[in-house]
């Protein structure tokens, strides 16, 4: 009937149990797999694979400085993907994150751009207070329409993006264009109390990194220890022994969101608070889009995401170093994430299953 | 030309690559299977058939090379989601960011160029009737996209593939037991829907706007993938809410005519904000969407 | 004796641990209704299978009308003419009858709509080809696939536990046509854990239990008793004894509820009145798609009635219709429902945590925590008492066999000490000793003045437990019937509709 039943075909047969060593060997293998992939194609565009592979994989490692970077950038990511993660955990597929980044960053920039004068230490956690407002606020949205009318919540939110990104467009050649910018679309710098302290001298890493890894442990609490992430994790895993057990699907899509929204908020609110120290066009470089592969690649897993955000966090980096250095475009860190994930979803086929070899069937005709 | 002739006149053109994208996301929904990799398979069809039309090989080569381009890349989606069962949001998700990187990796070098369109052909006497005339001139894609649009309504309504496309849909295991194979029914239709993106992404790149522009697919994957949604999966209404669409994306250029004062932003958002209230509305008819829904929709397929 | 039509040799089969069929011999003669009995779990659908080709033999050999047969798919056992009618059917509810029916037999739309009315009046199959099937009442629907398998001319025909969806009237129906269709010249291959029916119809059986053959009899010269013992092993356990009880207080009262369910699909519900008491077990009976579901989601909370139906069902003395499935729980309600994977439980997560599902409240959690080491000791304890054979607490649900999930969801459920206990189709796929483990279970609660509700399609089954009866037909309940003082063919007037009167239409 089809080819693939043909003899020549392996078939996936489901395993008894799920098997461990291929859930940790997932990650290793699938960036074995798509670094090779990749320089396949660098060699195709012409550029040198071994210059590539050391300014992407290695040099972000090899200097304090660039390590530094490293930091920076996976601050953003880790905390989005932990938001999506637990998202994703209980089948609410918030991928708007990058729109929820660009509202907590609209929220945060508020008040430095509004009271350029204040001052105070009460000026920057009020500004990620309100990153986490205006994330969540543009995530309830995707929320009301999922739960109240029955929208698909992955087009809501991703359309969601796309209109944040137009939202900060108007702000930036509009109201809050820097009035002495050179008609550049930015807002003014943001005044000292406005700022994250640093946390590192001599670097511009935060204390908002700080701030990240204390809520990736409190997602590890909530997520793997506590009732609360098991009953979201049963609506993920069967939407309806969750009805049956009677745990409100409504109620963990509204926490979903909001936590997701939330916290891509917050990393917006950090990031014009910190490295960037105003609102400009390109404060996210698809973080919220990176971040999904971020929370996948580690396997959902609060502490498999810590892992992924630091690697990732390096490949955006890395790819810099990489257009400097080997004049590689840097859309090649776009493909390299997608092949990544691509990799890591046929990797992770192999925890539940195994592949068998067709036994061929002798015939009573050859 | 006033702004209802301006929205006449382009509405088929603009509503095309909506359209294409939709009929194909359709075929493949239809069998079950959902890609959200539209954007992605569309991007890249766009940046190959840009790229051959601008070294000189025609418009017919570069739809060409735009439908098997994003095919082949569709079936990478479909090895690691139906043949390695992987998460299709996930895998979706995938395939678009791969799709828009690639295109934006061999669109680098061709930034801001041009190219020449194709053009619009008037049908006879349809053409000359006033104001309602200016629908019948059109490039030759548009029309053949009418006439694709005829013929999937035709498939699924009449024809024995149509109804194992449905059957697949519906009842996998069923069709199974009857004894077709539903990973090969499946991945014959994500392959017709990645051919179909990828000749939405060429006619976007080569004749709509024939401009390179990193991104210039601009959220139109997604937006088909919501019409399909809006469409209730029916063929005729798919087609109806991409002429909508191709009517709101112009609406933007008619008020500006018009000397409307709307931030252009307002304006470009706008096929987006519809987009999220007409899904909410559809949505909210839980009855309709059960009624018509794909009954397997994302869920992968065990014997 | 005639050359048989289709001959099994040392048919075998596993699934990992699992030994399905083992050295399976068969003879089917031409012409013949032949039985193939066994009791759930005994390897009746595996063999079906490897007959239909769905799946292959590891050893073995079989022969087709003389000839050594392997088959790669069910579509080459069709060309060859072989055809088979599942236990679940393989339709598609949004397709017609006759685009179903084209999806396997080539030829035009006008050409089949004529041949499936031809059919249907030479074979007593009568259904409209133009009706959409999820209009189609479950007898309907399995005509239909008997016809869908009828067209391809098969010399074989099998069908997997036909009689479960009919009630009995319907029965001697669908017998006459299989007696039309072996005089006709097509064998049939009947699977059937029923042993009036099968001496009733069948001209051999060959007898299965744990994958291996027990014996080759003719039915008619063997009686249901010895039948039987070579299907079990042994002597049909002894019901429990019930102990009469009666005037309990109302622990389940649903008045007048009619209910149309957002699922166009989905049946709806209308006039619906029943009352559950303290120390009795109230059965409905009736065939799947009847309603069954949606009942049982409104009463376990799964389906909320809207605000404005206030009054309408009560537990424990509270008006429990706009509250949810948690709440109802919290007042003293369990349930046992009909889908165990994905449902009763979650099969990718470890009994551990499959028992947090319902019993949660016994302690289980602190701060919002959960104790693992009461988890588990609860989950071993469940494993224990209820007889779930596994490897141990950790193994996930889905790895389990549907008996043992069965029993482990069962335990769990009245592990909870309910006031109230739901059970929907109780031993569903579930081996006799443990069918009637839990009957006994059931019976001995009720005794201590448990109120249970059970929805079951087997008639012998509420026989056994209940003492009072409803039938539920077309979103109908019927009146209240003592069990003492009723006889099946009572309940299968109702089944059909017949005692309704304002039925819509009268199947058979």
């Amino acid at each position: 009937m089809s080819a693939f039943s043909a003899p020549f075909l392996p078939t996936l047969v489901r395993r008894e149990r799920a098997s461990l060593a291929a859930t940790l060997l997932a990650p290793p293998v699938a960036l074995a797999v798509a670094t090779v992939l990749n320089l396949g194609l660098y060699l195709l565009i012409g550029r040198d694979p071994v210059a590539v592979v050391y300014a992407m994989l290695f040099e972000p490692f090899l200097s304090w400085a660039s390590f530094s970077e490293v930091l920076l950038k996976t601050g953003p990511l880790l905390l989005i993907a932990q938001g999506l993660a637990i998202g994703f955990r209980a089948k609410v597929f918030n991928i708007g994150a990058e729109g929820q980044f660009i509202l907590g960053a609209i929220f945060a920039s508020a008040i430095p751009i509004w009271f350029p004068q204040a001052t105070g230490q009460w000026i920057w956690p009020m500004m990620l207070l309100l990153g986490v407002l205006g994330g969540a606020l543009w995530a309830s949205i995707t929320a009301f329409w999922r739960v109240r009318l029955n929208a698909n919540e992955i087009l809501v939110s991703l359309m969601l993006s796309l209109v944040a990104a137009q939202l900060l467009n108007y702000l930036l050649l509009g109201p809050w264009k820097d009035p002495n910018g050179f008609n550049f679309p930015q807002s003014v710098m943001f005044q000292y109390d406005a700022m994250v302290p640093v946390l590192i001298a001599g670097t511009r890493v935060n204390v908002s990194l700080l701030l990240t890894l204390a809520l990736s442990i409190a997602a590890w609490l909530v997520m793997q220890k506590s009732f609360l992430g098991y009953k979201l994790q049963v609506g993920g895993l069967a939407p309806r022994a969750a009805g049956y057990a009677g745990f409100n699907e409504g109620w963990a899509i509204w926490l979903s969101l909001l936590i997701g929204g939330g916290a891509a908020g917050l990393a917006g609110a950090a990031e014009v608070a910190g490295p960037i120290g105003q609102l400009q066009r390109s404060i996210s470089t698809g973080y919220g889009y990176a971040a999904i592969i971020v929370a996948y690649l580690g396997g959902l897993h609060p502490i498999g995401i810590i892992a992924s955000a630091l690697f990732m966090a390096a490949l955006y980096i890395g790819g810099d170093n990489a257009m400097v250095s080997a004049n590689l475009p840097i859309a090649a860190v776009r493909v390299f994430q997608g092949s990544l994930l691509l990799a890591y979803l046929i990797a992770i086929a192999f925890v539940r299953y195994r592949l068998e070899w067709h036994r061929p069937i002798y015939r009573s005709k050859p | 030309m006033n702004a209802l002739e301006f929205i006449l006149a382009g509405m088929l053109a603009a509503a095309t690559p909506f359209l294409l994208a939709a009929l194909g996301e359709l075929v493949v929904e239809r069998a079950g299977v959902l890609n959200l990799g539209v954007e992605g398979l569309m991007a890249f069809g766009a940046v190959l058939a840009f790229i051959v039309v601008y070294h000189g090989g025609g418009h017919l080569l570069s739809f060409v090379a735009a439908g098997l381009g994003s095919a082949v890349l569709s079936l990478v989606f479909a090895l690691v989601a139906l043949g390695f069962r992987a998460n299709q949001v996930a895998t979706g998700l995938a395939i678009g960011i791969l799709g828009q990187g690639l295109s934006a990796l061999f669109g680098k070098t061709y930034e801001s160029l041009t190219v020449k369109g194709l053009p619009k052909l008037a049908l006879p006497w349809l053409s000359e009737i006033p104001l309602a005339g200016r629908l019948f001139t059109q490039d030759i894609v548009v029309w053949l996209s009418l006439a694709a649009t005829l013929a999937i309504w035709v498939m699924f309504a009449y024809t024995k593939v149509g109804l194992v496309v449905r059957a697949t849909g519906e009842n996998p295991k069923a069709a199974h037991a009857i004894g077709y194979s539903v990973t090969a029914i499946r991945f014959a239709a994500v392959a017709f829907g990645g051919t179909m993106a990828g000749f939405a992404g060429a006619y976007a790149a080569v004749v709509y706007t024939p401009l390179w522009a990193d991104g210039m697919i601009a959220g139109r994957g997604w937006i088909a993938i919501a019409l399909v949604v809006f469409g209730t999966w029916l063929t005729g209404r798919i087609f109806l809410g991409a002429c909508l669409f191709g009517a709101v994306s112009l609406m933007g250029l008619a008020a500006q005519a018009t000397g409307l004062d709307v931030p252009s932003q307002v304006l470009a958002s706008l096929p987006y904000l519809v987009t999220i209230i007409v899904l909410g509305i559809i949505s909210a008819d839980r009855r309709l969407l059960k009624l018509n829904g794909i009954a397997s929709l994302g869920e992968p397929f065990e014997r | 004796m005639t050359a048989p039509l289709l001959s099994l040799r040392g048919i075998s089969k596993s699934y990992g641990q699992i030994h399905a069929n083992q050295g399976i011999d068969l003879d089917v003669a031409p012409e013949s209704i032949h039985a193939v009995l066994g009791e759930n779990g005994a390897g009746k659908s595996t063999l079906m299978k490897l007959i239909y080709g769905v799946e292959q033999p590891d050893e073995g050999t079989i022969v087709w009308d003389g000839e050594p047969l392997n088959l790669a798919s069910p579509a080459e056992a069709r060309r060859k003419g072989i055809g088979m009618v599942f236990q679940h059917f393989s339709l598609f509810e949004t397709l017609t009858v006759v685009e179903n029916i084209r999806l396997v037999v080539p030829g035009r739309k006008a050409d089949l709509t004529e041949r499936i009315r031809t059919l249907g009046r030479d074979f007593g199959l009568e259904v409209d080809p133009l009706a959409p099937v999820h209009a189609l009442s479950v007898g309907e629907r399995q005509r239909v696939e008997i016809i869908r398998c009828l067209m391809t001319k098969p010399r074989l025909l099998i069908l997997d536990e036909p009689t479960s969806v009919l009630p009995p009237q319907s029965v001697d129906k669908l017998f006459d046509t299989l007696r039309r269709l072996r005089d006709g010249g097509v064998s049939i291959l009947f699977i059937s854990h029923k042993l009036e029916e099968i001496r009733a119809i069948c001209d051999k059986a060959t007898i299965l239990r744990a994958g291996r053959v027990t014996g080759h009899v003719d039915p008619r010269e063997h009686d249901a008793h010895d039948l039987a013992r070579l299907m079990i092993g042994r002597d049909m356990p002894e019901p429990m004894p019930a102990v009469s009880q009666s005037g309990g207080e109302k622990r389940l009262e649903i008045i007048g509820l009619d209910h149309r369910p957002e699922d166009p699909f989905a049946v709806a519900l209308s006039g619906i009145s029943l009352t559950v008491r303290a120390g009795e077990i109230l059965g409905i009976a009736g065939i799947s798609g009847n309603g069954q579901s949606e009942l049982a989601a409104l009463i376990s909370g799964e389906t909320v009635l809207p605000r404005e139906q206030r009054d309408r069902i009560y537990m424990m003395g509270k008006d429990v219709g706009t509250l949810g499935a948690a709440a109802r729980r919290q007042l003293g309600f369990a349930f046992v429902p009909e889908d165990r994977l994905g449902r009763g439980a979650v099969p990718e997560m470890s009994l551990v945590l499959n028992s947090l599902l319902t019993a949660h409240p016994l302690g289980l959690l602190r701060h919002g925590l959960v104790e693992k080491a009461r988890a588990k000791a609860f989950t071993s304890e469940c494993i224990r008492q209820y007889d779930v054979r596994t490897p141990g607490p950790d193994v996930e649900a889905g790895a389990l066999s549907g008996g043992n999930l069965q029993k482990f969801i069962v335990g769990r459920e009245i592990m909870l000490s309910p006031k109230l206990l739901f059970v929907a189709q109780p031993t569903w796929g579930v081996d006799v000793g443990a069918a009637s483990a839990i009957r006994r279970r059931l019976v001995a609660l009720r005794n201590e003045g448990m109120a249970i509700l059970v929805i079951s399609e087997e008639l012998e089954e509420l026989f056994e437990l209940c003492d009072v009866i409803q039938v539920l037909h077309h979103g109908t309940l019927s009146p209240r019937l003592e069990t003492r003082d009723t006889r099946p063919e009572d309940i299968g007037q109702y089944m059909i509709g017949a005692h309704t009167p304002a039925a819509p239409k009268v199947l058979a």
